[in-house]
């Protein structure tokens, strides 16, 4: 164990965790954002007691992917400084965009709306909102931007006396394919988990609480959230598709490796579960789809895919000696449980939908537990995604540029990085569990009473009167 | 004035907004214990940052980014070099964002009691441990010709990077505590009042040591007449404090916090980050640089965005403008 395995280890945890708070932050702003629109517009009290339960739950979460955010710009610096060294003339710019334009919005906006509620003209207060989901999703387009770089190189020259990377075309960079894609992707499997969630805790009280008033608002809770299910699965789908092909083309090595694939083929088929040798020397077991693969690598049936074996011989003569190969079965697993997961949300969801039809009420017991395990699946599927791109580039920390082991950090040292990645682990895991139980304490208590409202008075003397909010 | 001059500029004044706006925040952690008695008074004080504490961090990953894009090597030297201070405020930053969240999500006093501790501590740590880094930055740390600190972490535990941790403690409470006076009601604002005149002299000395001790190492002209300003400033918020002109106060100690980092910027200028080693491994606005491509690209970013930043951050503190007192606090 050096500084590298514990700074790459720590680079993990910390993204994933951090990550698992992301995807609602994104879905659950915008769906908090057009409830609260949904009442504005009906003036119906039931959206505005969805907006307030959903927003409760929102605010919970949005706190935790705030403050690991602040980890991930600083852990550049901290544990992966040559990295920074090297490309900080063009990977910088977006990470400063990125605060400067999204940032400052979002938190700014939150602000107003958690505070707000009394101290706003209706209007501005639905603007806050929608300000505030603007900016997380605009965030996501520029962190992606920025990984879009590490992915696949582009508007950038290797200064010859310095060898660090510098920006040529700043405009390529934010156009960058692989940016362009990931970007849907991403803002879809988000929404993947904000609708899952929102199923989830509908669905809790549409079974447990059949009696309630508010039976009316859960049933429109689970189908409103089954449907954004329905259509970001879609959406995943569909850009997935489209990233599978930019891959091929740019990253042959990471299709090769999420496939297992060792050996080019035309027409390649597509491995639905393969067991073997980790070499890819001998297949024990093996279940495939023929001409699949070369279709989602190339749109082509019986398009070519290169085999691992065949880009590392061709790696090692374009970049001299060494493994070019990343770590076979994680890729192999990460890539199929990404897929497992997020689908069988999607299937989740048409059961609800399904268990509802002309107004029916479900009561199956079944169909509770398997809607409670809804937002747990496509968080799993984000975090192999992630999981699977990121180990699939490696061992590059820019692909085609710099190797990760190049990157760290020389002044650093494993005592260091080590007291650094057990304090986090620590820290998080201590926080995970508190989270998760304020979670499922304020989404069994169901919706708000929101019968005491408090109206805008700027006429009277307010000094006595209670804050709509107060932490 | 080259680009380098002015990206200088900017991350100076991206760290002054961050500290004069956190800065209070900070302050108002650290005055948990002192100035709430019971949990209502607490949660007066809390919720006179609630709405905006959020958005006041921001600046700080602002100038986070703008160090990374427009300077790379100082961001990159200063980050892995200061890397046990930088990991303990963000492990305190942490701990403190979540608190202000999560607090009043449960009623038990047990709950609050170990949120409030760690308001507490996660404002205590940042405030002291600013002071010192900043100091060390100003002061100059080992670095090698490859511009990296081969220092060990006593080194950055030397007697003025400490007092330059006790002056930004000492500041911070001092701004918190008029920030109150200013944002409050009844018998909070009393006690704050009376606290930070209090606290206001202590700072008033540490602050004028520091920034003697700043000069005698390193000084340009800007440096000295910034510093006096500064000085002026603190000396002008005490006054007001003790009349109770708690908007001067206020207005007072922010600019006597920006003037004091304006000095240590324009003291370091045209350095960055001073090797106490190798001269070649000082790192200044030019060899710590981006390249001017980048730096024009992110120059038309700030000149468009930084103006609708201000204004509607600016429009949230009117929002928010009104003082609030104990029977503002609702039951839940």
């Amino acid at each position: 164990m050096d500084a590298l395995d514990v700074a790459r280890w720590q680079f993990g945890v910390t993204t994933v965790y951090h990550f698992l708070f992301v995807p609602l932050t994104i879905g659950l702003s915008v769906l908090v954002a057009i409830l609260q629109t949904m009442w504005h517009r009906t003036g119906n009290e039931r959206y505005l007691k969805l907006t307030k339960f959903y927003g409760k739950l929102f605010l919970i979460n949005f706190a935790m992917g705030v403050v690991t955010g602040i980890v991930q710009e600083f852990q550049f610096g901290m544990n992966w400084s040559d990295y920074s060294r090297f490309v900080g003339d063009i990977f910088g710019a977006p990470l400063a965009i990125e605060a400067l334009v999204a940032f400052f919005l979002e938190s700014t906006f939150i602000g107003l709306w958690i505070f707000g509620w009394d101290r706003l003209p209706k209007r501005a207060h639905l603007a806050s909102i929608w300000a505030a989901a603007i900016g997380t999703n605009l965030s996501a387009y520029f962190i992606l931007a920025a990984n879009s770089f590490m992915q696949n190189p582009v508007g950038f020259r290797i200064n010859p006396d310095s060898g660090r990377a510098e920006l040529t075309d700043f405009p390529a960079v934010l156009t960058n394919k692989v940016a362009l894609i990931t970007f849907p992707h991403t803002l879809a499997g988000s929404f993947l988990v904000a609708g899952s969630l929102v199923v989830a805790v509908g669905l809790y009280h549409v079974i447990r609480n059949r009696d309630s008033a508010d039976t009316g608002a859960y049933r429109f809770a689970t189908k409103f959230g089954s449907w954004v299910v329905l259509v970001a699965s879609a959406a995943v789908l569909f850009t997935g598709d489209i990233q599978g092909k930019i891959m091929t083309d740019v990253q042959p090595m990471k299709m090769a490796a999420a496939e297992g694939l060792y050996t080019t083929e035309s027409p390649a088929s597509f491995s639905v579960l393969t067991i073997g040798s980790l070499d890819g020397s001998r297949e024990v077991f093996a279940l495939k789809i023929p001409y699949l693969l070369s279709y989602l690598g190339t749109g082509d049936p019986n398009g070519t895919v290169h085999g691992i074996n065949d880009l590392q011989a061709q790696y090692a003569t374009q970049y001299g000696a060494g493994s070019y190969t990343p770590i076979i079965p994680v890729t192999y697993w990460s890539f199929r449980f990404m897929i497992a997961f997020g689908m069988a949300a999607a299937a989740i969801a048409l059961l609800v939908l399904w268990s509802q039809r002309k107004g029916r009420t479900p009561s199956s017991k079944w169909l509770l537990r398997a809607g409670l395990a809804m937002p747990v699946l496509p968080l799993l599927a984000n975090s192999f995604g992630w999981i699977f791109t990121e180990m699939g580039r490696q061992p590059w920390i820019v692909f085609g540029e710099m190797l990760t082991r190049n990157g760290v950090s020389r002044s650093v040292s494993l005592a260091e990085v080590l007291t650094s990645f057990t304090a986090f682990t620590l820290i998080y895991a201590t926080l995970a569990v508190i989270e998760v139980k304020l979670l499922l304490r304020y989404a069994r208590a169901g919706v708000p009473d929101v019968s005491e409202e408090h109206p805008i008075d700027d006429t009277h003397d307010d000094a006595e009167r209670p804050l709509a909010f107060a932490y | 004035m080259d680009l380098t001059t002015i990206w200088f500029l900017l991350v100076a004044v991206l760290f002054t907004g961050y500290f004069i706006l956190e800065g209070f925040d900070f302050g108002v952690g650290m005055l948990l214990p002192v100035l709430g008695r019971d949990d209502r008074e607490r949660r007066v004080l809390i919720n006179t940052i609630g709405p905006v504490w959020d958005g006041n961090e921001v600046w700080l990953i602002t100038a986070g980014g703008a160090m990374f894009a427009a300077f790379p090597e100082w961001y990159a030297t200063l980050f892995s070099g200061f890397y046990l201070p930088l990991l303990l405020i963000l492990l305190a930053l942490i701990a403190r964002g979540v608190a202000f969240e999560y607090r009043h999500k449960r009623p038990e006093a047990s709950w609050k009691r170990r949120w409030d501790t760690a308001i507490v501590i996660g404002s205590l740590v940042p405030a002291i441990l600013w002071g010192v880094a900043f100091a060390n930055i100003l002061r100059g740390v080992p670095l090698d010709a490859d511009h990296e600190y081969v220092g060990g972490l006593l080194d950055l535990l030397n007697p003025y990077a400490l007092l330059g941790g006790a002056t930004t403690l000492a500041l911070f409470l001092t701004h918190g505590a008029v920030f109150l006076a200013l944002k409050t009601t009844g018998d909070i604002r009393e006690r704050a009042g009376a606290l930070a005149v209090r606290l206001g002299a202590g700072a008033a000395v540490l602050a004028v040591g520091f920034l003697v001790w700043t000069l005698s190492i390193r000084s340009s002209a800007a440096a000295v007449v910034l510093a006096v300003g500064a000085a002026l400033a603190l000396l002008g918020a005490l006054a007001a404090a003790r009349v109770r002109r708690e908007g001067w106060a206020f207005t007072g100690t922010a600019v006597a916090i920006g003037l004091a980092v304006a000095t240590l910027f324009a003291a370091l200028f045209p350095n960055v980050m001073p090797s106490t080693l190798d001269a070649a491994g000082t790192l200044t606005t030019t060899n710590a640089a981006s390249t001017p491509y980048t730096l024009k690209i992110m120059t038309w970013v700030a000149v468009i965005f930084t103006p609708i930043v201000l204004a509607y951050q600016g429009w949230t503190y009117w929002v928010f403008r009104k003082r609030i007192g104990v029977a503002n606090i609702p039951q839940h």
